[in-house]
């Protein structure tokens, strides 16, 4: 099987007035169809930074990445980016964030305008089309924000820490909720996270970065042999355990 | 609903007195000064001819009421108030989004925004004139500048406060620059703009009555200043009291249209 993304030996670096940093250095991993990459690393290490590259936000210094064997610059239309906060706009009802990307992208059509009802009933959010955001709770604005990213069909799912902001109780729920989602809708995903658990309970494999510049470290196959497989089962999984071990340690080994 | 507890009755009550006192207060300290502004004129305390009375005021307004003078002078600086609004609220509003489309065009005119907006604008006034001629040009474009710079620095800060983030994710939804100005920062700019506004019709006022001192044969600041020179100043004081209405209502429309908005939201 073809890789869906190909990331090889990526490099990159900020510059400021008082010198230059090397934010990511020579990173190379694959992403296959259909599977969901955790990376994962200490704080400040460049995970956003990668993300950033990898949806065309910031231009690669050295290295290339291809998304079915072509240059990412021409293929970010097929990627959807999800930010760690909601940004639902205030001023717009549940409904009209929802459609925002096609209203930008000059796509509301009879049938865009159906999938995106259709997406706010599967996921619950019918009843608050027309709510504005600040009536909803934090797990249904992250909803809400997924919809809105996800109604512009992407091939490609980027979520950057899109469940730091919420409690820890909205934390679990949610993100059982959105790998119950990405599963269903069959999403590649690459998930960036601090946090070990969220990412062996949503992830088929996890990549590790080192502290900046950030390198890759290991990658992990994550199988917890379970037939049915949502993060909140996985955490209950008895191979979770032993991978939090593994990783927490390679995490720490020099730092 | 529900029955309201006794305690929560006594306090509303007692909200609603103090409510109604500071109204009471309010009226009753203008009264006051009226009254003792005509008692002193009517007991010789101060000389009537220099700081006239509110019953001479009153009297000389249902003349200039009857000959209908009054409303040409009145209608004139209203009419060239809000022509100078309406101009510094399209030219702030434009400036202020070239500025952020722009940030190496707004880091050049930086300095020079900050200095126009601190320079006294009544010292252009008799540039203005000079350049433009006595005539109405001037005098709007004189309540302009009062107002103008200082709504493009606010307009400006404004906008660029919407943040990086929000670009951010219109920029990972496949928009431009034009999307990230259309459907975040000037949405969320309302209210700014609004309250912007607000200050900004009482400066325009400001302004077109410097320009109106030296350069009108109608209007206000006309009528004050041709009342100070032949000594009728009656006539100044009570066109001053007309400008404070003026003022207020201007103000209170922009307050109302501020209201609506954010109770739609």
């Amino acid at each position: 099987m073809k890789p869906l993304l190909e990331v090889r030996d990526l490099s990159l670096s900020y510059h400021t007035l008082q010198g230059e940093t090397t934010a990511l250095s020579h990173i190379s991993f694959s992403l296959m169809p259909g599977e969901f990459l955790a990376i994962v690393g200490p704080s400040g290490c460049g995970k956003s930074t990668l993300l950033n590259v990898i949806c065309g936000l910031l231009p690669a210094e050295q290295g290339v990445i291809l998304m079915d064997g072509s240059p990412i610059r021409t293929q970010t239309s097929r990627i959807g980016y999800m930010l760690q906060k909601d940004h639902l706009l205030e001023w717009r009802s549940i409904y009209k964030n929802v459609i925002l990307g096609l209203e930008i992208r000059g796509k509301i059509t009879p049938e865009k305008k159906a999938l995106a009802n259709e997406m706010l009933k599967t996921y619950g959010l019918d009843k608050f089309a027309n709510a504005r955001p600040s009536q909803l709770s934090g797990g249904m604005r992250q909803r809400a924000a997924l919809i809105r990213t996800l109604v512009l069909k992407p091939d490609l799912l980027l979520l950057d820490e899109p469940f730091s902001a919420l409690d820890y109780q909205t934390r679990l729920n949610v993100s059982d909720d959105i790998g119950k989602i990405l599963k269903k809708e069959h999403k590649p995903a690459i998930l960036v996270t601090h946090d070990i658990s969220e990412a062996i309970s949503m992830a088929d494999r996890i990549i590790i970065l080192s502290a900046r510049p950030a390198t890759v470290r290991k990658i992990i196959p994550i199988d917890l042999g379970l037939k049915e497989r949502t993060p909140l089962i996985s955490r209950n999984a008895p191979a979770f355990k032993s991978y939090f071990n593994l990783i927490w340690k390679e995490l720490n080994q020099n730092a | 609903m529900h029955e309201l507890s006794s305690a929560q009755k006594k306090y509303l009550l007692q909200q609603k007195r103090e409510k109604q006192f500071i109204a009471v207060m309010r009226v009753l300290l203008f009264l006051s000064f009226l009254l003792l502004w005509e008692i002193s004129a009517r007991f010789g305390w101060i000389d009537s001819f220099i700081f006239s009375s509110p019953s001479l005021i009153g009297r000389t307004f249902l003349q200039m009421c009857i000959d209908q003078s009054l409303f040409t002078h009145i209608g004139i600086t209203v009419k060239e108030t809000l022509l100078s609004f309406l101009f510094v609220v399209l030219l702030g509003i434009g400036t202020a989004i070239l500025l952020w489309a722009c940030p190496k065009l707004s880091a050049v005119l930086e300095p020079y925004l900050v200095v126009l907006n601190s320079l006294p604008k009544s010292a252009l006034a008799p540039l203005l004139i000079v350049w433009l001629g006595a005539n109405q040009k001037t005098i709007i474009v004189a309540g302009m500048s009062v107002a103008i710079f200082g709504s493009i620095i606010s307009l400006y800060t404004g906008f660029k406060e919407v943040g990086p983030e929000k670009g951010k994710l219109i920029a990972t939804l496949g928009g431009t620059k034009k999307d990230e100005l259309l459907k975040v920062v000037l949405p969320s700019s309302v209210p700014l703009i609004l309250s912007t506004m607000k200050v900004n019709i009482g400066l325009c006022l400001v302004g077109v009555i410097i320009g109106e001192f030296i350069g009108a044969r109608e209007g206000l600041g006309y009528l004050i200043i041709y009342g100070s020179q032949t000594f009728k100043l009656t006539w100044v004081l009570m066109s001053i009291v007309i400008l404070c209405i003026i003022a207020m209502v201007l103000y209170g429309i922009l307050g109302f249209i501020e209201k609506r908005y954010i109770r739609r939201m």
